[in-house]
């Protein structure tokens, strides 16, 4: 650990977040004000108003620009900072496909909350799901610190000359956008340090005037297949690139989150609940109260969304009785919730198991402790060979 | 763990009470929690707030469902049915009355603050401001926090010399002036 101590002091996640991106030092900044988002964009713009941010913001009329200036700063090689929301990163949908493909290594907040259709001014991670074939990597964080953390280190992710893809970072709106927690701010000083090995790298392509290079220019048959494949195998580098970076954040800040999943009292448990993002730390709670009574259940906090940790989960779920996923959305087409029925797709590597569904947490209704426990009931009678219903939506209950 | 759950309405600071009572507890060494809970921002609506603080890293997401002390801020939402909801036992009450004494309103709560924070606020800021005027009232009524550390907070919420010095007036008279009853 080299790192100084940084101030602590409570704050507000949107305001973490807006803190930790100026000490990233990005260049170029665009954010588009949403509820439960605002407070990042007004805060950064503040700071470039005081003088405390050396960047150039882009007062855009809608996300879907600020997605473009994001794109187009960054292909010309600067770094970049965006954050949103719900209707707002709907509203960006062509935009970011046009991020990802152009491997534009953007960084952007995605405050989870509900979708249109119905208008719910309220916490849920549909916004997420709806983007989750959009070519980005997907982050989901359960606390401010790890807003703090995890944000300087989607930095070293997206721009890392072996990945070049755009990275959302989402938490949770309202549990964690307005939640006041204390959180350590780390020294500048310590955030361009761990941010340094970037400058030390091949310069990415990027689009310079006068220069015959080009970008996101179309791609025909093959050209299309080539960047593609390409795009589908940086994808799968970033895996190991986000445990890799974990490791080194945790050796120069003193704080690990296990990567792409972190698994919590897994060695020994017989069954495992899967959830992510603020439940995941009501989930702790209840597990080690269930540990109390006698079950022995574990947690894995899925964190890294996409690309879809299939490795990691496979061998922290392996040889277990029975899991069961709780999901904060909802998957259209599927009986299951969207996490769950990922699982799913690599239940055969875990073992013929009980695989339960919980739907719960939508539109600022609670992932409660009392729900979470019995889910630890059921997954745990499903281990023991008793009947269990494949879906649950908890609060239809 | 401890959990205080603010009822108040848009407008008469409960969010910032409830953040500028966590920030006294983290002067107090503790870790601490807070956050509200609405939907739209609307003035005058009701709203909830709430405050957890430990001896340990606080790990739960969720509203508050069993407090160990409600503070209400706006005394016209006595009236709501959930008010007592999931009161543990031997809880505390802080209300914001010109009362002086007040009947128990439901068994669980056995200790009771009463303090005129509308008035003082009148007299010491100018506006019916409430909040810092009741976290002096509840450092006392409670004993979980020192008057000091509810002052030493006030800083970082409240720029400028004289509003600052406004309202930490207003929380030392909430800690000398409020009525504590035993039930």
């Amino acid at each position: 650990m080299k790192a100084k101590k940084g101030k602590i002091s409570v704050m507000m996640g949107n305001v973490v977040a807006a803190n930790v991106a100026r000490l990233c030092r990005p260049e170029v900044v665009a954010c588009y004000p949403i509820t439960p988002q605002s407070e990042v964009a007004e805060t950064m713009s503040g700071f470039v108003a005081d003088g405390s941010l050396d960047a150039e913001i882009v007062e855009v009329e809608g996300e879907n620009s600020a997605m473009n200036v994001c794109l187009a700063a960054s292909v010309a090689g600067a770094r970049t900072f965006t954050a949103t929301s719900s209707y707002g990163l709907v509203y960006m949908y062509d935009a970011i496909m046009q991020a990802s493909g152009y491997r534009a290594p953007v960084v952007m907040i995605n405050v989870n909350r509900e979708t249109p259709g119905i208008h719910a001014v309220s916490s849920g991670q549909q916004d997420m799901i709806a983007t989750r074939d959009a070519g980005w990597v997907q982050i989901i964080v359960e606390n401010n610190q790890e807003i703090a953390d995890q944000l300087i280190m989607c930095y070293r992710l997206a721009e890392d000359y072996d990945i070049q893809l755009p990275v959302m970072l989402n938490y949770d709106g309202y549990y964690l956008s307005y939640l006041n927690e204390e959180v350590e701010i780390p020294e500048q000083s310590d955030v361009d340090a761990f941010l340094a090995p970037l400058k030390n790298q091949p310069q990415r392509p990027r689009i310079i005037p006068g220069a015959a290079t080009g970008c996101g220019t179309h791609g025909m048959e093959m050209g299309y297949v080539e960047a593609r494949y390409k795009h589908w195998a940086a994808m799968d580098r970033a895996k190991k690139k986000v445990d890799e970076i974990d490791q080194q954040f945790a050796d120069y800040f003193g704080r690990s989150y296990g990567g792409q999943i972190e698994e919590y009292r897994m060695n020994d448990a017989e069954i495992a609940i899967l959830a992510s993002g603020s439940a995941a730390g009501t989930a702790k709670t209840v597990v080690d109260t269930k540990r109390e009574e006698g079950i022995k259940v574990g947690l894995v906090k899925q964190r890294l969304f996409r690309p879809f940790p299939e490795e990691r989960l496979i061998a922290a779920l392996k040889g277990k009785k029975a899991v069961g996923v709780i999901d904060r959305s909802v998957g259209f087409g599927w009986k299951y919730g969207p996490m769950c029925t990922e699982l799913k797709a690599i239940a055969p590597s875990i073992g013929n198991v009980p695989i339960l569904s919980y739907i719960d947490g939508l539109a600022n209704l609670d992932i409660t402790i009392p729900h979470i426990g019995r889910v630890v009931d059921e997954v745990n009678a499903a281990a023991k060979g008793n009947a269990y219903q494949a879906v649950t939506w908890i609060p239809m209950e | 763990m401890k959990e205080i759950r603010f009822h108040g309405r848009g407008g008469q600071g409960a969010v910032m009470a409830a953040k500028m009572l966590a920030s006294a507890l983290l002067v107090e060494g503790k870790h601490v929690a807070s956050f509200p809970m609405y939907g739209f921002e609307r003035r005058g609506a009701p709203v909830v707030a709430f405050t957890r603080f430990d001896d340990k890293p606080i790990r739960e997401k969720t509203q508050v469902y069993n407090p160990d002390c409600i503070i209400v801020i706006d005394p016209g939402l006595l009236t709501l049915p959930t008010l007592f909801t999931g009161l543990k036992p031997n809880s505390i009450f802080i209300l914001n009355t010109a009362k002086k004494e007040y009947i128990q309103p439901n068994p669980a709560l056995k200790t009771c603050g009463l303090v005129n924070a509308t008035g003082i606020a009148v007299q010491e800021i100018g506006r019916d401001i409430p909040n810092t005027c009741l976290l002096g009232a509840f450092a006392a009524a409670t004993g979980w926090l020192s008057l000091d550390a509810v002052l030493k907070s006030l800083p970082e919420y409240l720029s400028g010399a004289d509003i600052l010095q406004k309202n930490i007036k207003s929380a030392e008279r909430g800690y000398k002036e409020v009525e504590v009853i035993k039930w």
